[in-house]
Parts: structure tokens; C-alpha cells; sequence
């Protein structure tokens, strides 16, 4: 693979990392394991996926 | 899967490359343990570890993997079965060992190992490297292997299903109490790094406003952005940290210069605000902050250390590894040094990360291998370099920093003299001078470990990146680095606390169950602040000095998770019929069984008023009773009435902490010795039935020239990888 595919693997992965492609994960998903279904707005998608901490606490510690 | 390359034998090309990593290991020990009263690079602690590392990584962990666990990658992992687009998704073992690194380091491993070197660079680095091959990844990776075969279960319910009801409520009250423990240590860390410091609070404190700010953007301007967002975040942190130095000099100085006691309540303050708000608006963005923090700048010290070179200022092995007499905790080499680092070694608390989330995941059962022993590896390869940032710094100035406030005294003249009774030297023009390079008032009683790894960092970081001027600008960004850890973790942990809390309450009481019911959720996080709060207070007033009396119970307590975490191991590896690999966890779980019992027993029932609780109790309420007003660092009746109260309280903890161990250990002996009298394939275990995986990925980071033909040939018959496109 050449330079340009390594550096826009690279970008791929750090954007995942940081959390950024959750709505892009989802919508992926929503398509193929329910197509033709309408999926969420990016805002209601990431008011849920944020919300959704509020009863699921993780911490790190050491 | 079988991987073709394991079957053959090894090329001449891995044999030089194998004997060569041996050989710059061994050639860097050596230089590390022989040297006596010279100066050493602290390079060589860096080439040690990662020679070891890469060694046990590629032997030990590779014959874990296939020998005891038999890892078996045509099986599908709960993150392909489940597949539910939300807590179930087959990961990128890349983005997830990053996910996975972030959720188990904090400020753990940055604290403990400075806090070890008070017995010398030596016996830390030892255990820190020696710990983290056979016990603290191997831990961590067995436990996500077990945890991965049966849907992503907890720790806790993996204790109760395997060792039964006993074994559960010891993990579940384990894990509570070293969360209220962790968090009012962690707590006295920022209190001992902000007292005084209007440059350090200025700037953590405007952390608060940054991170609603960043809160509001994400929410109602631009949902999704989180780079953006916490890249505007990051200038606005790095500003904090400059007009920190701004607010220090000018007349707003004396309003952000706190006394620890109202700094102790502020931040019990926070904890409970911040911990019943919505996750949106101050916890979500501290954590992308925190996340590129933490790895930004473990990347750039790696760097720093290489480039700078520092030569190790403390001793190989000091006196206080034998006589037990360390001001900065008390107690011999063993158990405490152990007890001491504890998480950059061995940590229970990632068995909680390593069961529950991670391992819902998963793409491939042999990338436990990468995610599970080698993101360990990297924390222990923090706590190295945290070790080295305390050993290159001025051994005086090291006592100066880390000695109990109460015996420093008041002035630069009392510390000087302190330092100099236990035998090491530090002239009180030498303090100030220190104090000013980083532009503190003092540097004197700020114990904890943030503030001296604050300096090492700022010494190693100046060498490289800007020179003096920049130091006091370096120190206050790894203060800031350290506090936005901890207040992440002083918000999450409460939270978590409350959830336990009030699912405990909720079995006899339906209504406080409910963690949406807004009563239930503000009484059950004053319950966990206040008790948390509680030690931290005692620990901000102690006469004896807080760290010194709490942080050996923090380790207790993490140590004590670890062995509950092996022994669930442990069973698990028994009742699969893997009893005679069993010693993979076995032996760490003795030793650390081992290490845990005899430091609650000194803690306990030691006769030196250095090391025993009950054994200071006594000294103090004798003295008491003799109607003294005054005894060692307690100058008044009350303060001495103070130390009778915590020593009480600390030594029921310490007896507690080591009650839970035996009753683990004796309630798992008892399911072993069933199973192994039940026959040869032991008793049935809760592992979830084999499904086919359909998916196909490369094991380790780095995908092996073998997994790319496979790769190609797969995308060639257009099968798909599962994984989006490789390398």
C-alpha cells in the first residue's frame, strides 16, 4: 500500500480512537442489519450515545 | 485459525534478532544492578524494560495464549455474536488496545513508583518489570480471555458464578472500598499539589468552565465533532496553564492561594456537583481531554528521556529498603515496595476494565494477547518512567518534597534540618531556589507523588523543549495533566460508587434502585462523597501525614482486588481442565496473596509506631492518658486525640482488607479441590457455546507478512476481512 493509504488508515483510526466515527459506526450498522429503516439524525444519535453514560459510569484508575 | 508461521522453525533472521534484544537486555540490567556509587543514564531502565517486555510479549505471552488458554480464532467473539451496534462491535484491535490503554491507566502508576523510590531505583524497577510479566498482564490478559468466553461478564458476577455467593459479595464490597479509598487518595494528591499554589488552582480550576464549554459545543453547535471540540479544548488548556503563571504574579495571587482545608472542600464540593450532573455536560468532554492527555504525554516524555539522557540522581538501594524507618512510608522492602506501586505492576482495578467492557469488543479471541498483556505492558512502561522522573531529581529535594508536612516544619530552615536528620542534604537557599525555578512559593511537604514527578517531568522536558525559561511552564502543565486525571476520576469513581451503592440498596429496596430517581441519586452520591471525603479530610489534618498513613491501604485494597481477580482466574483455569497450567495464575496469586497478608498484619499488629496502627493508637493514647499535650509531630491534645481516631479507623480497615483475602482464598481452595476431585475434565463452567466466527483478522498490532497473503487472498476471493482494509 502506498503512503497516501497509510496515512488515511492512520487518520481512520485515530478519528475512531477519539470517538469521533461512533455515528458513522452506527449508521453502517443500522444499514446492513436493517436496511431501508430510516436512521437517526447525527444530533439525536449523539445525544443518546452520550446520554447513555448517565446510567453506564466507567472509571479508570490505574 | 492455525497460524502457519508458528509451525516453523525459527529463521536465522529471528534468531539474531531474539539473541540481540537478549543481549541489550541483559547487558542493561546488569549495568542497572551493578553499579554502585556511580552515576547511571536512566536509558538503561529504559532499554531494560523493553527488552524484557518484548521478550515476555513474545515467549511467555505467545505460550499463554496458545498453551494454556488456546485462544481459537474460528470461534466467534461476543462482539460478532451480539453485534448490536451499541456496547457489542468488533473493534480494530488498534483503536481498541488505544481504548483499552486509556481506560486502565490513570494516576495510579504515576503516583505509586515515586512513591517507591524513597528504597531506591532498584527494588522499583525490579518489581515494576518482573510484576508486570508475571503477574499484572497476565492478569489482566487471563481475565479478558474469561470474560470474553462468557459474553463480556463482570469480575464480580464471574466471582459469584465460579466460586459462588461468598466470593461475590467479597468482590463487590472489595471493589466499593478501594473506590472510596482511591478517590480520597487521589484527592489528597491534588490538595498537597494545589495548597499555596495560586498558579497550580487558577488553572485547574478554570478546567471546570473548559469543560462546560466544550460540554455546550458538542451538545447544541456541533454534535459529533470531538476532534474539533477537543482541539479547541487543548488551546483552552494550554491557555489555562499560561495565565496560570499571569494570575500568580499579579494582585489576583492571593485569591487563589488556598489552605488545604478549603482546597479538601472545594473539591468534595465538586465531586458531589460534578457526579450527579449530566455525563454531557462536564464528564464526557474531561474524558476526550484526559484520553489525548494521557497519551500525548507518555509519547512525549518516552521521547524526552531518550533525547535528554537524565543521569539518576537517587541511590541504587537506600537504607530505608532495610531499616523500614522511610519518612515517606513506612515499612521494609517487603511487603511495602510491593504494596507501594502496586498499579504499574500488578493493578485488581483492571480486571474491572478487562471484565465488562473491553472484551465486548473483541474481534479475535488471540488478540487477548495484544489488548490484554500488551496495553499492561505499556502502563508498566509508565510507571518505569514515572520511577526515573523521581530518581534524577535532587535526592534532598526529593525528602524535602515527600517527608510528612508535620515533621518538615514550618520554615525552609526546619525542612532543611528534617532532611538533613535523615541523612541527606539540602541547603534552605537550595529549597527556595528550587521553589523559584518552577515558580512556586514552596516545594517543601508536597507529598503525594504529582508534584515530584511535576518536577522530574519539568527537568526532562526543559533539557529538550525550550530550557529554563520554559520549566515552571512544564512543571504547571504536568500539575495540570496529573489534576485533569484525577478529577475525571474523582466525578467517575463517585458515580460508580453510586451505582453500586444503589443497586446494593436496591435488592431490599426496590425505589433506591433506580438510578433515574432524582432523591435516590443525590442521597447515594452524598453517601459516597462523604465517605470518601471523610479520609481525605482526616488525611489533610493528619499530625502523622496523610499520604504516609493512607497510601499503603490504597495498595491493600488494589492488591486485594488483584487476588480476587486471580483467583477467579485461577478456578477458571481449574474447572476447564486446565489444571495443570494452573500455576500461571497461581503463582502470582501466592505471591500476592502473600504480599497483601503480611502488609495488613505489620499495618495491623506490628509493635514499631512506625508501621502499626494500633501500635501508634496506643503510643498516642497513652500519652494521653499520661496527660501529655503534646507527642512527636501532634502538638496539641486534640491533634493527638486526631491520630488516636485514624489509627483506629485505618487499622479496622487494614484487618478488614486482609479478612476479605483469606475469606477468597479459603472459599476458591475449597471450589478447586472439588473440582479437581470431580475427574479429569473438572466441573462445568459457564463458558458460552461455539459459534463459528465468520470474521477474520490479523492477532497483533502489526500484521504479520503471513496475515497480509491471507488478507489479500480474502479480499481477492471477496469474502470480505470483516475488518475494514489492513495496514
Amino acid at each position: 500500500m502506498d503512503t497516501r493509504g497509510r496515512l488515511r488508515t492512520a487518520w481512520r483510526l485515530f478519528r475512531e480512537f477519539s470517538g469521533e466515527r461512533a455515528y458513522e459506526i452506527y449508521v453502517e450498522h443500522h444499514q446492513r442489519t436493517h436496511p431501508g429503516e430510516p436512521v437517526m439524525s447525527e444530533r439525536e444519535f449523539w445525544r443518546r450515545h452520550i446520554d447513555a453514560r448517565d446510567t453506564d459510569p466507567k472509571v479508570s484508575c490505574c | 485459525m492455525t497460524d502457519v508461521a508458528s509451525r516453523r522453525k525459527p529463521t536465522v533472521k529471528q534468531i539474531v534478532i531474539w539473541s540481540a534484544v537478549s543481549l541489550v537486555g541483559a547487558v542493561a540490567w546488569g549495568i542497572i544492578a551493578l553499579s554502585r556509587g556511580e552515576e547511571i543514564s536512566a536509558v538503561w531502565l529504559v532499554f531494560a524494560a523493553l527488552a524484557s517486555y518484548a521478550i515476555a510479549y513474545r515467549f511467555y505471552a505467545r505460550f499463554i495464549v496458545r498453551r494454556v488458554l488456546r485462544t481459537d480464532d474460528t470461534r466467534a467473539t461476543p462482539a460478532e455474536r451480539v453485534n448490536n451496534g451499541i456496547d457489542y462491535n468488533p473493534t480494530d484491535r488498534r483503536v481498541l488496545f488505544g481504548h483499552h490503554f486509556a481506560a486502565i491507566a490513570g494516576a495510579g502508576p504515576l503516583v505509586g513508583p515515586v512513591l517507591a523510590a524513597q528504597m531506591g531505583y532498584l527494588p522499583g524497577t525490579i518489581w515494576i518489570i518482573l510484576g508486570v510479566i508475571f503477574a499484572g498482564a497476565v492478569q489482566d490478559m487471563v481475565t479478558l480471555f474469561f470474560s470474553m468466553r462468557r459474553g463480556g461478564r463482570s469480575l464480580g458476577q464471574m466471582a459469584r458464578d465460579e466460586i459462588g455467593p461468598i466470593g461475590g459479595i467479597a468482590a463487590l464490597i472489595a471493589v466499593l472500598a478501594i473506590m472510596v479509598i482511591l478517590l480520597a487518595v487521589l484527592a489528597l494528591v491534588v490538595v498537597n499539589a494545589l495548597k499555596g499554589s495560586p498558579w497550580g488552582t487558577f488553572s485547574i480550576a478554570l478546567t471546570i468552565p473548559i469543560a462546560l464549554f466544550m460540554g455546550f459545543y458538542m451538545r447544541y453547535m456541533r454534535p459529533g465533532r470531538v476532534l474539533e471540540t477537543s482541539a479547541i479544548g487543548i488551546v483552552l488548556l494550554l491557555l489555562a496553564i499560561v495565565s496560570g503563571g499571569w494570575v500568580a504574579e499579579s494582585g489576583l495571587a492571593d485569591a487563589f492561594t488556598w489552605s488545604p482545608q478549603t482546597l479538601t472542600l472545594a473539591l468534595i464540593g465538586y465531586g458531589f456537583v460534578a457526579s450527579v450532573l449530566p455525563v454531557w455536560m462536564l464528564l464526557a468532554p474531561r474524558d476526550y481531554l484526559s484520553a489525548f492527555m494521557k497519551v500525548g504525554v507518555v509519547v512525549m516524555l518516552a521521547v524526552a528521556i531518550v533525547f535528554a539522557l537524565p543521569a539518576m540522581q537517587n541511590e541504587a538501594v537506600t537504607d530505608f529498603a532495610t531499616n523500614g524507618q522511610g519518612p515517606v512510608f513506612a515499612g521494609s522492602l517487603f511487603p511495602f515496595v510491593f504494596i507501594t506501586i502496586a498499579c504499574g505492576a500488578l493493578s485488581g482495578f483492571h480486571a474491572l476494565i478487562a471484565s465488562g467492557t473491553t472484551p465486548k469488543l473483541i474481534e479475535k479471541e488471540s488478540q487477548v494477547r495484544v489488548i490484554g498483556y500488551g496495553a499492561m505492558l505499556v502502563e508498566s512502561f509508565v510507571a518505569v518512567m514515572a520511577l526515573i522522573a523521581a530518581s534524577i531529581i535532587d535526592p534532598g529535594l526529593y525528602y524535602a518534597m515527600n517527608m510528612p508536612g508535620p515533621a518538615l516544619g514550618p520554615t525552609l530552615d526546619s525542612a532543611s534540618q528534617a532532611v538533613a536528620s535523615i541523612g541527606f542534604g539540602i541547603t534552605p537557599d537550595q529549597l527556595a531556589a528550587a521553589a523559584k525555578s518552577v515558580e512556586e512559593a514552596t516545594l517543601v511537604a508536597r507529598s503525594g507523588g504529582a508534584p515530584t514527578l511535576a518536577v522530574g517531568i519539568s527537568q526532562i522536558f526543559s533539557d529538550v523543549f525550550g530550557g529554563d525559561s520554559l520549566r515552571a511552564f512544564w512543571y504547571h502543565f504536568a500539575i495540570m495533566f496529573e489534576a485533569l486525571f484525577i478529577l475525571t476520576t474523582v466525578d467517575a469513581g463517585t458515580r460508580v460508587g453510586r451505582f453500586m451503592l444503589q443497586d446494593t440498596v436496591g435488592n431490599v429496596w426496590k425505589k433506591a434502585g433506580d438510578v433515574s430517581w432524582k432523591p435516590g441519586l443525590y442521597v447515594s452520591s452524598a453517601v459516597i462523597v462523604g465517605a470518601w471525603g471523610y479520609f481525605l479530610w482526616a488525611g489533610v489534618n493528619d499530625p502523622l501525614g496523610g499520604i504516609n498513613q493512607l497510601f499503603p491501604l490504597f495498595g491493600i485494597a488494589n492488591q486485594l482486588l488483584a487476588a480476587i481477580a486471580l483467583a477467579v482466574c485461577t478456578t477458571l483455569l481449574i474447572k476447564s481442565g486446565r489444571a495443570k497450567y494452573a500455576w500461571v495464575t497461581l503463582v502470582p496469586l501466592a505471591w500476592d496473596a502473600t504480599v497483601t497478608l503480611t502488609a495488613s498484619w505489620q499495618k495491623v499488629f506490628s509493635d514499631d509506631v512506625k508501621v502499626g496502627f494500633f501500635a501508634q493508637r496506643s503510643q498516642f493514647q497513652d500519652a494521653l492518658d499520661a496527660g501529655k499535650t503534646s507527642l512527636g509531630t501532634a502538638k496539641t491534645r486534640e491533634q493527638m486525640e486526631q491520630v488516636v481516631v485514624n489509627t483506629t479507623v485505618d487499622g479496622i480497615l487494614a484487618a478488614f482488607f486482609a479478612l476479605l483475602v483469606v475469606i477468597i482464598l479459603v472459599d476458591s481452595i475449597r471450589v478447586w479441590i472439588k473440582a479437581l476431585r470431580s475427574g479429569d475434565r473438572g466441573l462445568t463452567t459457564t463458558e458460552d457455546p461455539h459459534i463459528e466466527s465468520k470474521i477474520w483478522a490479523p492477532s497483533g498490532l502489526i500484521a504479520t507478512p503471513e496475515e497480509r497473503e491471507i488478507m489479500r487472498a480474502r479480499e481477492a476471493e471477496k469474502v470480505g476481512t470483516g475488518a475494514a482494509a489492513d495496514q
